[in-house]
């Protein structure tokens, strides 16, 4: 295939094949740094914030948290959505891109995957909370029972959510779990002792031959093209949580498409955010370059913008359906008194993600990093509006009421945050971070050093053309 | 069981898939060959038939969809019809995001169970490999001593080569 010389490089400065895997190997042989310590302990005090409010809640019931009979979705359903948007991004990047053979993906996709899964088991607790006797979660499943069998209601979004979230899950393991498989041989075959038996265990006896490889391509490609649709349906059916329902604000054609854009958004935002901190303190600048963080940057500006365009699209169509519910939903998102809550949405969600038109604040570490974050927080508050404002003005006034969450929901959502970070922690220490496998395989025609060689073998100076990427580190 | 083994150890991709197209044009057996990463074209160059893995997928996928569809419609259909709103029991539209999801499911596990066992890649396996380099930095030739032509490895040395001679099981 055709490789233009004057294509951006994905690995930087002085690389080899062994030093590509010493140095993605290395953080996992040595001992973790001060900044590991301080990070896991504060991410493990939250999930004991967690655990407390948890078990509190189990103990005493769902009426602990702030809801009512108005307001019955309010935190507990926000963060499932936040949760399971930012899980968006992991197959997208891994399978989509794979599919369009983007090949910055392969410095990107294990942490991003990584993230999906923790970020999917955080969204899982919700609803498994939520149903109030988490000991019979099993009743949703088709099971057969003493009931007659009565058999669960397939005409339920609820139900296609808990098939949706659970496929998904499964799928999404299994598709970063064989993509391990080599590179955890790859730790295995440098261990002694008790490591390499760990490592050799769950390596399977990968032992790189052809035909392993050929399968392993096969298999990769194939849960690729699986995930794609996945990866759509996910939030699609999450959407149908709203929308096939009659509430003013949830009852909207529009979305499927604006629940799969926002949770692509927020989703990168989040792998944005993970990814500054770890090509800075596990040093992986030459595999994590700002190509990678620029194209980021574009995707989460193109998905920022349709989730913008959403907005006032479904604002439009409110006005224009004349339907006087629909337009008082929307007015009083607006002016409401959970206006704070639309305007911090807008401002985030809208307005932030523009800036990247600016290449100079794609490129920049800090902006992207703070950017990232103001993303994160519109998509929640995206989630918020959407549940809350929605509900808390029913239909009679009489039946009009606030809601703001209790102590529980608050530990609650702080102790997601816990348990999400404990886990990317311990996967940094212990696997790892970069596919080392998939970036070797892109090295020859993607690292700075073979790159030049090649522009050497045919007289041309890239100099000029790399100037910029160069010093940027 | 361990067999003698002739190696062509490679540092790049390019001598080694070089050296296995002329080591199969010179008529020489080669037993598989091991790289730290897929090396494109390779597969080819050894004859290798294409995976029927995919083959395996599109089975599985037939199954899950049938099985989703076909549960759905059993259940609330035949064996429990429920009167809601004097709607139709078999909503054929509402079963559409369950099926999409097994059949998803179905075909993913199926396939990758397929995967592994296919590979002989079990939890606990011991790696039958020649050189333990191979997952870093080393892309190795094996070729059987038994039935080898004498002066294969002076050829493989030629090919730009480090060679071995190894009793392993591979």
């Amino acid at each position: 295939m055709f490789e233009s010389p004057t294509r951006r490089p994905l690995i930087t400065g002085k690389t080899s094949y062994t030093q590509i895997t010493e140095d993605i190997i290395k953080p996992i042989e040595a001992k973790p740094t001060k900044w590991w310590y301080l990070g896991f302990t504060v991410s493990l005090a939250a999930l004991g914030l967690w655990l407390v409010s948890v078990t509190y809640l189990l103990f005493t019931g769902v009426g602990v948290w702030g809801l009512n009979k108005t307001v019955d979705w309010g935190w507990d359903i926000t963060n499932f959505v936040w949760w399971v948007g930012i899980g968006h991004a992991g197959t997208l990047i891994s399978a989509v891109l794979l599919l369009f053979r983007q090949k910055w993906r392969t410095a990107v996709n294990r942490s991003a995957e990584a993230m999906t899964i923790f970020a999917v088991v955080c969204a899982g607790s919700y609803p498994l909370l939520h149903a109030g006797r988490p000991w019979l979660i099993y009743w949703v499943f088709p099971l057969p029972n003493t009931y007659g069998s009565l058999w669960s209601n397939f005409n339920s979004p609820l139900l296609w959510d808990v098939f949706a979230i659970s496929t998904y899950l499964t799928v999404s393991l299994v598709f970063w779990y064989v993509g391990l498989i080599p590179d955890l041989a790859t730790i295995r075959d440098r261990a002694v002792g008790i490591r390499r038996k760990i490592y050799g265990l769950m390596s399977f006896g990968w032992n790189g031959s052809a035909k392993g490889w050929q399968r392993f391509e096969s298999v990769s490609l194939i849960l690729a093209g699986l995930s794609t649709p996945l990866v759509l349906s996910v939030h699609t059916i999450v959407s149908f949580d709203f929308a096939t329902s009659v509430i003013p604000g949830w009852h909207t054609t529009i979305f499927p498409p604006y629940f799969v854009a926002g949770a692509v958004f927020s989703g990168f935002a989040m792998v944005q955010t993970l990814l500054i901190i770890m090509r800075k303190s596990m040093r992986l600048e030459q595999y994590i370059t700002l190509n990678h963080i620029d194209v980021m940057n574009k995707i989460i500006l193109v998905t920022g913008s349709i989730v913008g365009s959403a907005y006032i699209t479904e604002f439009f169509i409110a006005w224009y359906s004349a339907v006087p519910y629909e337009q008082y939903a929307f007015a009083n998102r607006m002016f409401g008194p959970y206006w704070w809550a639309y305007w911090t949405m807008m401002t985030c969600n809208v307005i932030t993600p523009q800036l990247f038109w600016s290449r100079k604040l794609r490129r920049s570490l800090t902006a992207s990093f703070i950017i990232s974050i103001f993303v994160n927080i519109g998509m929640w508050f995206e989630r918020f509006v959407i549940i809350v404002t929605s509900l808390h003005r029913d239909y009679l006034p009489s039946s009009w009421l606030m809601y703001s969450p209790s102590w529980v929901e608050i530990c609650m959502y702080i102790g997601s945050l816990g348990l999400f970070f404990t886990l990317f922690f311990l996967f940094a220490k212990f696997l790892p971070v970069i596919a080392v496998a998939e970036v070797k395989s892109i090295y020859k025609t993607s690292s700075e050093e073979e790159i030049a060689k090649t522009a050497a073998k045919e007289g041309l100076d890239l100099r000029e053309a790399h100037a910029h990427t160069q010093g940027a580190h | 069981m361990t067999k003698k083994y002739i190696l062509g150890l490679f540092r790049d991709e390019e001598p080694l898939l070089h050296a296995v197209h002329e080591l199969r044009k010179e008529g020489n057996k080669i037993h598989e060959v091991y790289t730290p990463f897929p090396v494109h074209g390779l597969d080819e160059a050894l004859g290798y038939r294409r995976s029927r893995l995919p083959r395996a997928a599109f089975l599985f996928g037939c199954l899950g969809g049938t099985l989703g569809l076909s549960m759905q419609a059993w259940m609330l259909g035949v064996d429990w019809p429920m009167n809601i709103g004097g709607k139709p029991a078999l909503a054929w539209v509402d079963f559409v995001p369950v099926t999409f999801e097994l059949t998803v499911l179905i075909t993913a596990l199926g396939m990758v169970a397929t995967y592994l066992v296919s590979s002989n890649f079990i939890p606990g396996n011991e790696p039958k490999m020649p050189d333990p380099r191979i997952t870093s930095d080393v892309f190795c030739i094996a070729i059987p001593v038994e039935g080898a032509s004498a002066t294969v490895g002076s050829r493989l040395r030629q090919l730009g080569a480090e060679v071995q001679e190894k009793e392993v099981e591979l």
